[in-house]
């Protein structure tokens, strides 16, 4: 009863065979690091890594030999795939800068061409905000020509300009709430601010998979952070019950405050947060929560308000709204939205008020436009929000006839794509790239070790001939495995046949 | 087979007699021995945490009861940093602050190039290209061709090696310590230290140490005690990093470090050397690279300079240069730099024209001196007012000569005297800190910027209005 529509979320394991097949892979990698190691070491092999002065010698050593040996022997074989340098707008389609390197991805160097035209799987550029259309930026640019780029100022002293007034009233008018604060940089919106609403004698709750942002902020504070199961609300509730009953640990206080920190969208997983579940639990235990949608504002919900929008919830059940604009607004920066209490004790206690620069004004112009238009203020309807809805199921959907293992929730634009083992990451990317297609891979420590993959990121500006030409691609690159009745191969992706699918994870209530 | 058949009955025959000569306590002991271990497999676990004797009841009472602190403590209305001055339109040379126009003595706009057209021509050619935002941080096609270019030009006008970009100037510092600098390395920082490093110090979970502002003979202690100790254990002392953290233009104080003085002391005891340049960028050195120019040192004596570029070029964000050694390791392990967007293309587009006008015009710098030392000789002999900050700097500040009691008091004393020169044409501003979490709390201070847009007439009237107010105010 407390989800008003179905909740599908799909995490289905792989066989057992690839995860055997997985781990070898890393355990080949491994054992030929130690021996180029060793090579490297008695000079057989030359050294290609940049190395201290000889002056500072007998320094005790920067880096510890085994600290990067990830970083020397398998990351650096397939290095290509990161990093790509881009000459154009990051719009559905860029032009890349073709790099080549001479020794193996030691170093690279730019052979002048372009690649032109390359569908972008790989940008957040979700409603296609991204754009250098004139007429579109045109605000923009008469604020860059009336105010510069430069503020050279922090909120309390002498940054806050009439623009950031306008962008804070804009915020809080999208989001349905009292009242926002705007911050020059997303990662920093969580890592400046979270100190200053917990601090020591607190309990942070906060999802396994949370953001290095969102676990930096937490770290800072001097809260006791306590890790529940990713979307797991049985685990979170038990947390709950023991801190209350419990207290603090030794001292047997109780805690001051819980706060439950999660993300709207998983970035690497797809998923999206259980919201009426969370928040009915942090009803009955009296919790605040604080909720990070830096991928989820403007990609959820009927109008583009985010996951309170897609469960048809009430935004002041959730304390702290937190987002970025960096995603779906194709500006930079973040905010922090709630009650007016609240954001008046960020405006005199938050460290970005104090130490750090405000937005930049023709950014804060983008991102008044972005949202103007998806408010539908300046005459354009909310196409962008229902396209993007389109193509996300459109794709998923392809994706998932063809077998693959994909990640996250249906509605989600995110969609990781299961890749598993260490040597096709690089395959692939290099692979999609030939054939003009930009795609992200991550493996290893941003994923679990057996579970790397490519991730793919619909935008609303993608037309279906795009998304069509990706997903040809696709099942060009698996080809059939001999003897089987369904087409399943684990040629460069992982696809599994129909009667080896595991869990699904669905909510219908 | 047969054998073995027999030897074991024949043990077995042995077993059985042994038992029945054996004398009585004997067995008994051994039968109460197995009886407890039976009782010890089959017994509850014993857990030590868990108050054994709560009832589900009581736990749901517990819960009942248990009452959080509000979200947020309340604000009173007339708190001093609730009600931000609001700057309509650009925050330049001359800056219209709640609907007055002043003349600006507050935005770090050293080199006056936030009103540059060069810069905003540049901007705005970026903007036609790509738009406004990256989408995407620096590994997943968030990297453009400007950032490589801006990064090469950075690494070039400051002779070194590499340099690489962050997207906001306080994420930089913050991300460069805890990337080199982990929990057991030892860190020796200046009491004055800005609050971008004490929060970038936390992160890396290192052993902070404090030495008094720019006292060598204080760190020289401290290092020397560190010796000792690593004498003790000389194992531990090989692993273990030490750094210094310095900064080149305090912000808190407006005077320079010794650094001839900070190098010598490096090579003797072994410790790198993180220099933080954000106010000193621009200003200092003959061509502006810098505290390093300043005093003529070999900028590869220095192992990371960090810097923002938001004071002197004007612009958004920060960067770290050095060697390639030690710069190259930040693109993996630099948080700010991997798990955030990067720059904007229109602010790396800025920046870099800005840098080459600097290079084109190295004369700024001795102007920007010049008008500071104009100030900084005014602003003496103010009653009740002190000079803070080296005469070349353009960030000085002006705190109270004497404390009238309580921080609360002398910051609204301040208030008054900053008001009495906003009504009058001049805008200052006080320079903020957060009181309770900053390590080592600087006095009230008004803070005065100096920049190259000021015309000699604007600096003596601001000094005579300063006198002013202080006479008006503080008397």
């Amino acid at each position: 009863t407390l989800y008003k529509k179905t909740f599908i979320e799909h995490f289905e394991q792989a066989p057992m065979y690839v995860a055997v097949l997985t781990f070898l892979g890393f355990g080949v990698g491994t054992i030929f690091g130690y021996l180029r190691d060793f090579m490297r070491a008695w000079g057989l092999e030359k050294r290609h890594i940049a190395a201290e002065r000889e002056q500072q010698k007998d320094f005790v050593p920067l880096y510890q030999d085994f600290e990067n040996f990830y970083t020397r022997n398998l990351y650096m074989r397939i290095r290509d795939n990161w990093n790509r340098p881009i000459c154009s707008v990051p719009g559905p389609q860029f032009d890349l800068m073709e790099r080549v390197t001479d020794d193996y991805n030691w170093t690279f160097r730019f052979t002048g061409r372009i690649i032109k035209n390359v569908i972008n799987m790989g940008s957040y550029n979700y409603l296609g905000f991204a754009e250098t259309d004139v007429n579109a930026l045109k605000t923009v640019t008469i604020e860059l020509q009336k105010y510069g780029t430069g503020i050279c100022s922090t909120r309390q002293e002498m940054g806050t300009l009439d623009k950031h007034v306008e962008l804070e009233k804009l915020v809080a008018k999208f989001l349905g709430v009292e009242d926002a604060m705007v911050f020059g940089m997303g990662f920093a919106t969580n890592s400046m601010n979270i100190p200053a609403l917990v601090g020591k004698g607190c309990l942070i709750l906060s999802d396994e998979l949370n953001h290095t942002s969102l676990v930096l902020g937490a770290r800072l504070s001097g809260a006791t952070i306590r890790i529940f199961k990713h979307n797991n609300m049985q685990s979170l509730e038990k947390l709950l019950r023991d801190a209350i009953i419990y207290g603090q640990p030794r001292s047997r206080r109780a805690w001051r405050k819980i706060i439950i920190l999660v993300e709207g969208i998983y970035s690497m997983e797809g998923s999206i947060v259980r919201l009426p579940e969370i928040v009915s639990l942090k009803k009955k235990y009296k919790a605040y929560l604080y909720l990070d949608e830096a991928h989820s504002i403007g990609a959820v919900g009927a109008t583009g308000r985010g996951v309170v929008e897609y469960f048809s919830m009430n935004p002041d059940d959730v304390d702290v709204l937190m987002g970025t604009f960096t995603k779906s607004f194709g500006a930079a920066g973040g905010y922090i939205a709630g009650k007016k209490d609240l954001v008046d004790f960020l405006r005199t206690h938050s460290h970005s008020a104090v130490y750090a620069t405000s937005m930049c004004p023709p950014v804060a112009e983008q991102i008044i436009r972005a949202m103007k238009c998806l408010m539908g203020q300046d005459g354009t309807t909310q196409g962008k929000v229902r396209q993007l809805g389109k193509n996300t199921r459109y794709f998923r959907r392809r994706l998932h006839e063809m077998g693959f293992i994909i990640y996250g929730n249906d509605d989600s634009p995110v969609v990781p794509l299961l890749l598993y083992m260490p040597g096709k990451i690089g395959a692939f990317a290099r692979r999609m790239l030939e054939k003009n297609i930009g795609v992200v891979v991550v493996g290893f420590p941003a994923t679990p070790i057996t579970e790397s993959r490519a991730r793919f990121c619909v935008s609303a500006a993608h037309t279906r001939e795009m998304l069509d030409t990706v997903t040809d691609q696709l099942s060009h690159e698996c080809k059939p495995f001999p003897n089987t009745t369904k087409k399943s191969a684990l040629h460069v992706c992982s696809k599994i046949p129909a009667a080896l699918k595991g869990a699904v994870v669905t909510s219908k209530v | 087979m047969a054998a073995a058949g027999m030897g074991q009955q024949w043990v077995l025959v042995e077993m059985v007699q042994a038992f029945y000569e054996a004398p009585a306590y004997h067995l008994i002991l051994e039968g109460i021995l197995i009886l407890w271990i039976i009782r010890l497999l089959f017994s509850k676990t014993y857990k030590l945490q868990e108050r054994s004797d709560l009832t589900p009841k009581e736990k749901e009472e517990l819960i009942e009861e248990w009452q959080p602190e509000p979200l947020v403590p309340p604000v009173p209305k007339d708190h001093p940093a609730l009600n931000y001055n609001i700057v309509s339109g650009p925050p330049t040379h001359i800056i219209t602050v709640n609907g007055k126009e002043c003349i600006n003595f507050a935005s770090f706009n050293f080199l006056g190039l936030l009103d540059n057209e060069k810069v905003k021509t540049a901007a705005q050619a970026s903007l036609k290209k790509y738009g406004v935002g990256t989408c995407g941080p620096r590994g997943f096609y968030g990297t453009f061709d400007v950032h490589l270019e801006l990064e090469e030009r950075l690494a070039k006008f400051m002779r070194t090696e590499e340099a690489i970009l962050y997207s906001y100037g306080f994420a930089t510092i913050a991300s460069a310590i805890p990337a080199y600098s982990k929990r057991g390395d030892i860190v020796f920082v200046d009491e004055a230290a800005c609050f971008a490093i004490q929060k970038g110090l936390q992160a890396s979970r290192s052993n902070i140490k404090l030495f008094k502002h720019n006292d060598m003979a204080d760190l020289e202690r401290l290092l020397k005690e560190q010796e000792t100790e690593d004498q003790k254990n000389p194992r531990k002392a090989r692993v273990t990093r030490r750094f210094i953290v310095v900064e080149g233009l305090y912000m808190n104080t407006g005077d320079i470090c010794p650094l001839p003085e900070l190098i010598k002391l490096k090579y003797k005891y072994k410790v790198r050397i993180f220099l933080e340049e954000s106010l000193s960028f621009g200003v200092l050195g003959e061509h502006g690279r810098g505290i390093t120019e300043h005093f003529g040192i070999n900028i590869d004596d220095i192992d990371l300079i960090s810097a923002n570029m938001e004071n002197s070029l004007a612009s958004i964000g920060g960067f770290c240069c050095g060697r390639s050694f030690i710069i190259d390791h930040q693109r993996l392990s630099g948080q700010g730099y991997c798990f955030s967007a990067s720059l904007p293309p229109l602010l790396a587009a800025a920046a870099i024209e800005a840098l080459n006008i600097m290079e084109d015009n190295p004369d700024i710098f001795q102007t920007l001196r010049a008008k500071c030392e104009r100030i900084h000789k005014a602003l003496q002999g103010i009653s009740g007012l002190k000079v803070v900050g080296e005469s070349f700097s353009p960030a000085l500040h002006l705190q109270l000569e004497e404390s009238c009691g309580s921080r609360e008091n002398d910051v609204k004393l301040l208030k008054r005297v900053v008001d009495y020169c906003m009504n009058s044409g001049i805008a200052l501003t006080q320079a903020c800190y957060l009181e309770k979490e900053e390590k080592c709390l600087p006095p009230p201070s008004i803070r005065v910027v100096i920049t190259v847009e000021q015309t000699e007439q604007e600096l003596d009237k601001a000094a005579s209005l300063i006198k002013e107010a202080a006479q008006s105010v503080l008397n």
